[in-house]
Formats: structure tokens, sequence, C-alpha cells
């Protein structure tokens, strides 16, 4: 483990303040070029994915409707309608396809996203 | 593609690719299962996998032939089956037991199935060779026939002597079945049709002289020429050397420019002949009631079978023959049942329908007849001598009744036949009591008692049990489709007196029902998703109950549709009140009522495309799309159009979307009614209504319908006494004529009647059902709702109306609103934390036609004001 290279070579993006986001919307962000999806969900916590939408390649993932399948947080492609979880990115119609998670961390009221992509 | 173990296997070959060969093989591979005992090769003539013959029509209305495929693809790649398209079979050497091919291929059989079909019958016309004659039986023969008429369409010698007065003439050969389909295909591609038949009446087959007549009554109204009792003599060609007139035997002509033979089928037994196996009288293989001819190795099914001494030219006693070879195959004993030919058609939009003796040959037989030569409606039912038992019937122009008389055959009616024939007479129907034996599907000959066993199976098996189930399972409705009302009526029976009942649930988070939700939002006064999901449901939500809770919201007039938590309810497209499209831009598309638009106001759309570099299209429903708007542009793409007048069309919402309308009588020359006036009354007074579907009206200044009123959820059609006014039309997957609701209303009776139908619709609908698959489910249908809007059988027309007062009221353009609020203004970015980037993965597509040079320098913004807006502003009643 070198967690400080790490932190070396991929940073903490900051992309909003966190009262900016609304309750169960999404926005999207531009983090070190890769669309990232940003969610703050009703009991306060917040998850990014990617912003990109594989069944339709689109980036539209953002602005999808979140909600719940069974205790599972979820987000539903506005396209299709791919319904994605949330804490994991795997596709809960399509098991064999996933979105990237990435970190987030709130701080000073301000959300900051990692761009390499980790397993949440 | 190798079998498992080949050796093991015997090998059934057979021949052809229709719709009784692909039964054939779907019925032995479900039945054989895991340990198969048959390898399959199926030799088809046709180009293609099997496909619906039946539906060859809808072909005409634009749809992909791959659309028309029958059953599961997966099918041809089962590895116990092998199709080889496109290789007719040649012949058959019974004694070597094998059959060869056109491209000489050879297949040896341990059984062979003749499932050839038939070819259209040409009756020996002179000329009937010329360029432009058709047939009507398979994709090709349709897809020759479309592109004819579009070369003869494009070439402007075609278009007659008088500069193009003339529309193009056709003629279809033969008045049955088939020839008015052909007549319908023909009319779709815009060729005025003639059918010429032989007898004294159109389908002479099916129906009888007052059928005949009533049916002659309908296509003429469709404006499809009809000539009974006529023979055509012979074809001339023209200086083209393609047909150009048509002789009739009485010494009569006519000009035509296309022919189609629809005049009957003869079986394709040349195979069978040749290899010596007995044929009919009339043709067809000979087969015994287990459909084996003389020849035990070999088999025919379908149209080419002559069983019981004749052939028969419906699919579902195919079908019939087909399960019955391949229970014998696998070691069955099943028999032929006897055919049923009981036909439900819709030809040219017309219903009719025929089951049993209905020409009431019975000895004895009571005929009870309804007609209504005006309306085009005939109806007949044939009972015993004792006028009890149901014998036969014959439905001409209104066939709803067919569905739940037809397993009533031979059997007693019960109650007074009149009910089953006067107009909307059956609306409960008897499914209930109908016995266990009577036949429901006549396609798959599927009795009540196996649709119910199968919605109790499901129910002990602990899982749901909807209508796509019982299809599965039991085949059911799985064909022509006419007996699904009724396999739903003894489904939805059978769940309840199972206790279960029909699970009305929305979603996991909400038990009830979208009617059931709204009463709850409308009675307690909750506003507010989080409030009802935790009184009333579970969890938070998914993209199905949130957007019906917003759009009961909406309807309940809970403000614009993004104040505050609304907001995040709404799929994307109510969310940024534009439609999303593939790559993920939207589109525009302003409010243009009634279709009618000013010259300025197309220059001011116009500068808009041109400042955002937007792709224009005018829609299917009398308006402009702009495309390919970025999320970011939205706002001032909204607030160009706002300034030069326009507002939202919601074309985005599951809401009022366009009231169509034809010129009407300021221009037409027929024109009874301003109908243009009244569309853009209408939709000035419905706009922004949210539904639970989308909602389209429709209004045509004559009975000649221009505005296509009758595709439409509200179609209103002018009079010289006021407007009909007509409900539950839309097209789309299945299209719908919508019925008549009231005639000869005066204008405010009309909108009062509008107001009451559409409000009670939005209160008691399922999410997702338009006006016609509402008033087919809602109990009493058509008959129930005239009487709650026209009579107040339920006491709540004034509760109706003042719901409808509140939202015309009320109503506030969202586009506006949205640029006047800076919160809502924020959503309006790509990226949060880079607000004027695009996304740079966007790449537009092309254009089909070039740019044109004219350009327009915008125009006088104050001019580009609808006139409309000012001129017929809806005062509120
Ligand atoms: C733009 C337009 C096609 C065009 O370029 O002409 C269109 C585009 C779409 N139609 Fe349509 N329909 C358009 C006229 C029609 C018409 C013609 C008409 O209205 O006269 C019909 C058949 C009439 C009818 O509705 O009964 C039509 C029947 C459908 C249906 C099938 C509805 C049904 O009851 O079966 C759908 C699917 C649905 O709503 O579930 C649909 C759905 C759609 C969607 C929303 C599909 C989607 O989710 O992306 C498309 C939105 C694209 C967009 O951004 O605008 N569209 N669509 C037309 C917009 C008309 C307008 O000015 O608002
Ligand atoms: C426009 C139209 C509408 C219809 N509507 C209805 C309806 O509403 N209700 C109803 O019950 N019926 C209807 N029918 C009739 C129905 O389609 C037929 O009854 C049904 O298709 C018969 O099935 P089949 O398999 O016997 O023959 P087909 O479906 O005709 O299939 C026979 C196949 O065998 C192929 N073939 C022939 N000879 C050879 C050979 N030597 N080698 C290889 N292949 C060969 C042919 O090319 C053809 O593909 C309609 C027919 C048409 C044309
Ligand atoms: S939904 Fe309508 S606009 Fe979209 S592809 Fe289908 S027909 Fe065309
Ligand atoms: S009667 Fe044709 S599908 Fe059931």
């Amino acid at each position: 483990m070198t967690p400080t290279t790490d932190h070396a070579v991929v940073s903490w993006v900051p992309v909003c303040r966190y009262d900016d986001l609304e309750v169960e919307r999404g926005v999207a962000a531009l983090v070190e070029g890769t669309q990232v999806a940003v969610f703050r969900l009703a009991d306060g916590t917040v998850r990014a994915v990617d912003h990109h939408d594989p069944f339709s390649g689109a980036n539209v993932i953002a602005r999808g409707i979140v909600g719940s399948r069974g205790d599972v947080p979820t987000v539903a492609s506005p396209m299709y309608k791919h319904v994605f979880d949330l804490r994991t990115g795997a596709c809960l119609d399509d098991p064999s396809t996933a979105l990237r998670v990435y970190p987030v961390r709130v701080s000073g009221g301000v959300v900051a996203v990692r761009a390499a992509a980790g397993t949440g | 593609m190798n079998p498992a173990h080949p050796a093991t296997r015997s090998h059934l070959v057979v021949v052809g690719g229709g719709m009784v060969a692909h039964r054939l093989v779907d019925a032995l591979l479900q039945r054989q299962g895991a340990d198969a005992s048959w390898q399959v090769t199926v030799l088809a003539e046709e180009p293609r996998a099997p496909y619906d013959r039946m539906a060859l029509t809808s072909y005409f209305s634009g749809r992909d032939p791959d659309d028309l495929q029958l059953g599961d693809p997966a099918l041809w790649s089962d590895p116990r089956v092998t199709l080889h398209r496109g290789d007719p079979v040649t012949a058959i050497d019974r004694v070597a037991t094998t059959v060869s091919t056109a491209s000489g291929r050879e297949h040896s059989y341990d059984a062979l199935v003749l499932a050839t079909g038939s070819s259209a019958f040409v009756p020996p016309v002179d000329g009937r060779d010329l360029p432009g004659c058709f047939v009507y039986r398979t994709i090709d023969d349709v897809a020759a026939l479309r592109a004819y008429v579009e070369e003869l369409r494009d070439r402007p010698v075609a278009r007659g002597r008088r500069g193009g007065e003339t529309a193009l003439a056709g003629a279809v050969v033969g008045g049955g079945l088939l020839g008015l389909e052909a007549a319908g295909a023909l009319r779709a591609l815009g060729v005025d049709s003639h059918v010429v038949e032989f007898a004294p009446r159109l389908m002479p087959l099916q129906v009888d002289e007052g059928g005949g007549e009533g049916l002659r009554r309908l296509v003429q109204k469709l404006g499809v020429h009809v000539h009974t009792s006529t023979a055509t003599a012979r074809l001339h060609a023209g200086p083209d050397g393609r047909v150009r007139r048509m002789d009739f035997a009485d010494g009569g002509r006519l000009d035509v420019r296309v022919v189609v033979f629809a005049a009957g089928v003869r079986p394709r037994d040349e195979l069978a002949r040749a290899c010596g196996l007995p044929v009919g009288e009339r043709g067809g293989v000979v087969v015994d009631d287990t459909c084996r001819t003389e020849d035990p190795k070999v088999w025919a099914v379908g149209e080419v079978a002559c069983i019981g001494g004749r052939t028969l030219g419906l699919v579902a006693p195919g079908y019939s023959m087909a399960e019955v070879v391949a229970d014998r195959l696998l070691g069955g004993t099943a028999t032929f049942p006897g055919a049923d030919l009981s036909t439900k058609l819709k030809l040219l939009g017309v219903d009719v329908a025929s089951f049993g003796d209905a020409a009431g040959e019975t000895a004895g037989a009571l005929p009870v007849v309804y007609a209504d030569p005006v309306a085009g409606v005939y109806k007949k039912l044939v009972l015993s001598d004792d006028a009890r038992t149901l014998l036969g019937g014959l439905l001409v122009g209104d066939a709803s009744a067919y569905a739940a008389l037809r397993p009533l055959l031979g059997r007693p009616l019960g109650g007074d036949p009149a009910a089953w024939l006067l107009p909307e007479g059956v609306a409960g129907g008897p499914s209930g009591d109908l016995p266990d034996d009577a036949a429901v599907c006549s396609c798959n000959n599927v009795s009540a008692g196996t649709v119910r066993g199968a919605v109790r199976g499901a129910v002990a098996a602990g899982g749901g049990c909807d209508l796509a189930a019982v299809k599965a399972g039991t085949k059911a409705g799985t064909s022509c489709g006419s007996c699904l009302p009724l396999v739903k009526k003894l489904m939805t029976a059978e769940l309840v007196s199972a206790g279960v009942g029909v699970s009305r649930a929305l979603c996991e988070h909400f038990d009830i029902s979208r009617a059931e939700l709204f009463e709850v939002a409308r009675v307690t006064g909750v506003r507010t998703f989080s409030e009802l999901v935790a009184r009333h449901g579970r969890g938070r939500g998914c993209d199905i109950c949130k957007p019906v809770v917003a759009s009961v919201l909406a309807s309940l007039g809970a403000g614009h549709v993004l104040d505050g938590e609304q907001a995040t309810l709404q799929d994307t497209n109510d969310h940024v009140l534009a439609n999303i499209q593939k790559d993920g831009t939207y589109s525009v598309v302003p409010r243009i009522p009634g279709g009618e638009v000013t010259p300025a106001g197309l220059i001011a759309i116009g500068a808009v495309a041109v400042e955002f570099g937007l792709y224009t299209k005018i829609t299917g429903a009398q308006r402009i799309d702009l495309l390919g708007a970025r999320l970011e542009q939205l706002p001032e793409i909204w607030r160009r159009l706002v300034d030069a007048g326009f507002e939202s069309g919601h074309a985005y919402g599951k809401a009022v979307r366009t009231v169509k309308s034809c010129v009407g009588s300021t221009w037409c020359r027929y024109g009874v009614q301003d109908s243009v006036g009244l569309a853009v009354a209408l939709e000035l007074r419905y706009r922004g209504l949210r539904a639970p579907h989308k909602l389209k009206l429709g209004v045509s200044g004559c009975a000649r319908e221009c505005a296509e009123a009758r595709s439409k959820d509200v179609g209103v059609i002018a009079t010289d006494k006021g407007w009909n006014v007509y409900v539950g039309g839309n097209g789309g997957f299945s299209p719908r004529h919508a019925r008549l609701l009231a005639e000869d209303l005066d204008t405010d009776t009309l909108v009062r009647t509008i107001d009451r139908f559409l409000i009670y619709y939005v209160r008691t609908a399922d999410r997702l059902q338009r006006t016609a698959a509402w008033l087919e489910e809602i109990e009493g249908g058509l008959e129930h709702v005239r009487a709650v809007v026209l009579a107040d059988s339920l006491g709540i027309a004034g509760d109706l109306d003042a719901a409808m007062e509140a939202h015309v009221a009320g109503y506030a353009d969202e586009w506006r609103d949205a640029l006047e609020d800076p919160v809502k203004l924020r959503r309006f970015t790509t990226f949060v934390n880079a607000p004027g980037t695009p996304d740079p993965d966007l790449v537009p597509p092309a254009r089909h036609v070039g740019e044109t040079t004219v350009r327009h320098d915008g125009g006088d913004p104050d001019g580009a004001v609808l006139h409309t807006r000012v001129a017929l502003e809806v005062v509120p009643r």
C-alpha cells in the first residue's frame, strides 16, 4: 500500500458545495477529463459514478431518477431506464455491465471526487 | 450446430417455411423437451424465416419485414433445428426416402411433412402477365407491388393527362378477404382503388346478402370503389407495354395502372402429385384425420392438406394440424378435431367476424338480425329451432361481441339474443360462467378451463400472474389476438375467486394503483412524494412511481413541475422541459395551436435554429421540432422563442400534446365549421394538462376528416348542426379508431363534454394507459363513461367541471416560469464545476437535405406574435 504516492498522482478534485446538491437529483462534473455523475442521497451520503451510460453511449447518468430497489440506493438511466446500484455501480438489470464508482469526500461543506475509479 | 448424438435421432424434413411449418417445429421442440428424439430440417423456398403472413398488409405501413417474424428467433439457432432459406424442394423420392432441392442438395428423411401452403390463383384473363399485374401472398410480392406503385407515382406521366388531377387508379380482382386486404394496401399507397368481384356481394364465402351490403357501404365510405357481379374479361397494355386498361365482360372498362389478383388460392401440391401421392378433387394432398398421407412416412399440414375432403384457408386449422403431427411424431394419438372456421378480420379498418353456421344452413335454424344500414352495421345470430342454442353468427361493422359469443357456440345463449346485437349491448360479457370446455382461443385451441388452470397454477406456485404469463403458458391470444379481451376477463375472474385479486401495485414502492394514489392525494391533501411514500408506500421510489406521483401532483395543481421536491421526481424530459435524444441533447417543440402559424412565427423559429445550430424538422403533429439543443442552451433558446410569442408545447410531458386541425370552413370549399378556430380554442384550454399518458386531440371541418381526428384521444368532426365528438383513438403501436361519444353538440356543450371526459380519464386511468385502453378497461366501458360525462350518472360532473376550470385558470407557461426563476435555471448546466463547457463527446448528426441558400434576417419580433393567441384566447367559462 502506497497511499501517499496515490494521492500525489490522482488528487481530490472539488466539484461543488454540498448545499448545492439537490437531494436525490444528480449533477455531472468534469474530473480531470472524466465525466462523473454525483448524487446526494436522502440519508445525506454522496455517491459518484460514471456519467457515461454504457447502454446508450450518451453522457446522461446524472440526469436519471434516484430511488431504491430493496435496500439498494439506485439511479435509473434516463435513456433506456437501466437501473444501477449507486454504491457499487453494478447494473441491476444486466449483471454483466457496471458503472465505475469514484471516491467522494465532503469536507468543509465542499464535495470532492477522486478521478481514479475505486471499488466503492 | 451438430446434434449431440445424431445417430440416435430420427430426421424430420419439413418442406416449406410458412406459418404452419413454424408451428410444427415449435410444438415438436416444446413437446420433446431436452431428450430430443427428432432432428429437424426445414427447407424453405422464401429467403427468410417464417413470418406472420396474416399481418402482411402491415408491411405497407412501413414495418420492417423483420417485425413480421413469428415467435422467438432463437428457435432457428436451436441445435436440433436447421433452416435452409431460399432453397425450394424440387422432387421427393419416396423409395429412397430423400428430397432434393433447387441448389442440388439431397436430404434423407425418416418422416417428411409437406407444409407448402398455397399460391395465389390467377384467373385465365388475357393480359394477366403484363407488367403492373401482381399477386398478394408473400413479403416479396408486397415489396414488388409497393416499389412499382412508388415508381409510377414518381413519374409525372403517371399523374394522368390533365395536369396531375387524376389519382393513380388500381384494381383488385377478387372481393374476398384477400381482395379487400389488397385494396386497403393499394389505398394506403395512395392509389384510387377498385375492387372487382364476380359474385353479387363482397366476401361471398363469409357473409350473407345483408352482411355484404353493410360491408359494401363501409368499404365505399372508405373511398374504395366496389364493382360486384362484374367479371374481368381482359387487360390491355399502354404504349409503354405496362397494364393500362381493364375490360369487363359486360362491356364496361376501367383505366388502371396496377392490378392485383386476389381471386383465391390453390394448394401447392405439385410435389405430391409428382411423387404419386393422391390429391383431392380440387387439389390438396389427401390426408387422414392424423394428417398422414397414404405413405406412412409422409404427412401434410396447413393449406396444402386436403383433410375431410377439403382444404382449409385459415391459419387456425393449420395450427391444429401442426399440433396433431407433433404429437403423432412423438408417439401420441391426437386426431384433427375438425376445423373451426371462425374468423375475425379487420379489413380496411372494418370489423368482420363470422363463426359457426353463419349462413344458417342447419335445419330449422332461426336467424336474428340487427341492421343499421346508415352506420354500416349488420349483425346476425343463428339460433337453434327452439331459439336457445347459438349455432353461429355474422358481425359486420361492429364485431365487439365476437370474443364473447364464439365460445358459446353450441351452447344456450342465455337471455335475450337481441341484447347481443344492439350497439354496445355486451359491455359485461358472459365470461364468468363460461364452461371449462368452451374454446376461448380458436387460433390455438385453448379452452376456458386451460386458461383458468394456468392462472391457478401460477397462483399455487406463489408467483404473480399477468396476461403475458397466461399467453406464454397457454399460447392463448398469441396469434390473431382477438380472444385477448376474453382471456383477460377469465384471468381476472379466476384471480379474484382465488382470493388473490389482480395486483394493481404500481411498483415495489406502492401497493396501490395510480388511480388509487390519485384519490389518496386528492382526498388527504398530501402534496409531497416523501410524505406519500412514507404513509402509503416504502423505500425511496423509482423511475416508475416518482413520475407517476409527479403527474398526479401536477394534475392536482401543486404548482410548477420543478418546484421544490417535485423536481426530483421528474423524468429527464419533464425535468428540463425538453425531450432527450439518443446522444443526450434535447429537442425543443414550441406550441403551435391547431397547426396555425404566422409567417413571422416561422421566421422567428428559423432564426432561433440558425443562431443555435439546431436541426429542424416538421413533426408528425403539425409543429416544428428543433433538435440537438445542449442542456446549457435550453434557457436561451426558450428566451428567444418566448420573446417571439411562443410557449412550451409540452412535447416532453405525459400531457396534452396538440390539437391537430384541417383548414376548415375558412378556406376549404367543403368545410362546414371553423375547425382551426375550435382546435386553437381547445388547445389553449387544455394546454399543460398532465395525464396518465399523452393526450392528443383533433378537429376536422367536415366528414372528409383531413385532421385524422378519429385517430386521436378526442376527435371532433364538424356536422351541419354542430360537432360530433369521438373518444379513445390513437395511432402508435396498436392504432385504434375513436368511437362516437356524442353527436351534433353545440360548441359549449362540446367543450363541457371534453372537459369532463379528460378529467375523468386523468383521475381514473392507469399509468401509461391511453384513453383507448382505459375505455376498454373501465367497468362498463364507453357506455359508462358516456353516462358519467353526459348524464352525470355518478353525480361528480360539478366536481369534474371545477377541476378543469381550476386547471384553465392556473395555467402558466412552464418555460417562461423557469426563465424567471434563478433556482430553476441553475439546473441547465452540463457540468456543475465547468458551467460554460458543453459535453465534449457530442457530434451532431448530418442532415438529409442541404441547407437552402435563402436567409432571413430574423424579422420584426413584434410581428412574430401569433395571430391566434390574440384573436382566439379562450376565456374560462
Ligand atoms: C418528434 C415526433 C416525430 C416526428 O419528428 O414527427 C415524435 C417523437 C417521439 N415520439 Fe411520437 N413523435 C411525434 C409524433 C407522434 C405521432 C403523430 C401524431 O401525434 O399525430 C404519433 C402517433 C399518434 C398517437 O400518439 O396516437 C406518435 C406516437 C408515439 C408513441 C406511441 C403511442 C401509443 O399510444 O402507442 C410513442 C411511445 C409512447 O408514448 O409510449 C412515441 C414516443 C415518442 C418519443 C417521445 C420517443 C422517445 O421517448 O424518445 C419521441 C420523442 C422525440 C423528441 O424529442 O421529440 N410516439 N408520435 C413527433 C412529435 C409530434 C409533436 O409535435 O409533438
Ligand atoms: C394477406 C393475407 C392475409 C391473411 N389473413 C388471414 C387471417 O386474418 N386469418 C387467417 O386465419 N388466415 C389468414 N390468411 C391465410 C394464412 O396466412 C394461411 O392460412 C397460412 O399462412 C397457411 O400456412 P401454411 O404454412 O399452410 O402456408 P404458407 O404460410 O403459405 O407457407 C408455405 C410456405 O411453403 C413454401 N413452399 C411452397 N412450396 C415449396 C417447396 N417446394 N419447397 C420449399 N418451400 C416451399 C412457400 O414459399 C411458403 O413460404 C391470410 C393470408 C394472406 C396472404
Ligand atoms: S419514437 Fe417516433 S420519432 Fe422516435 S424513432 Fe420511433 S417513430 Fe421515430
Ligand atoms: S383466437 Fe386468435 S389468438 Fe386467440
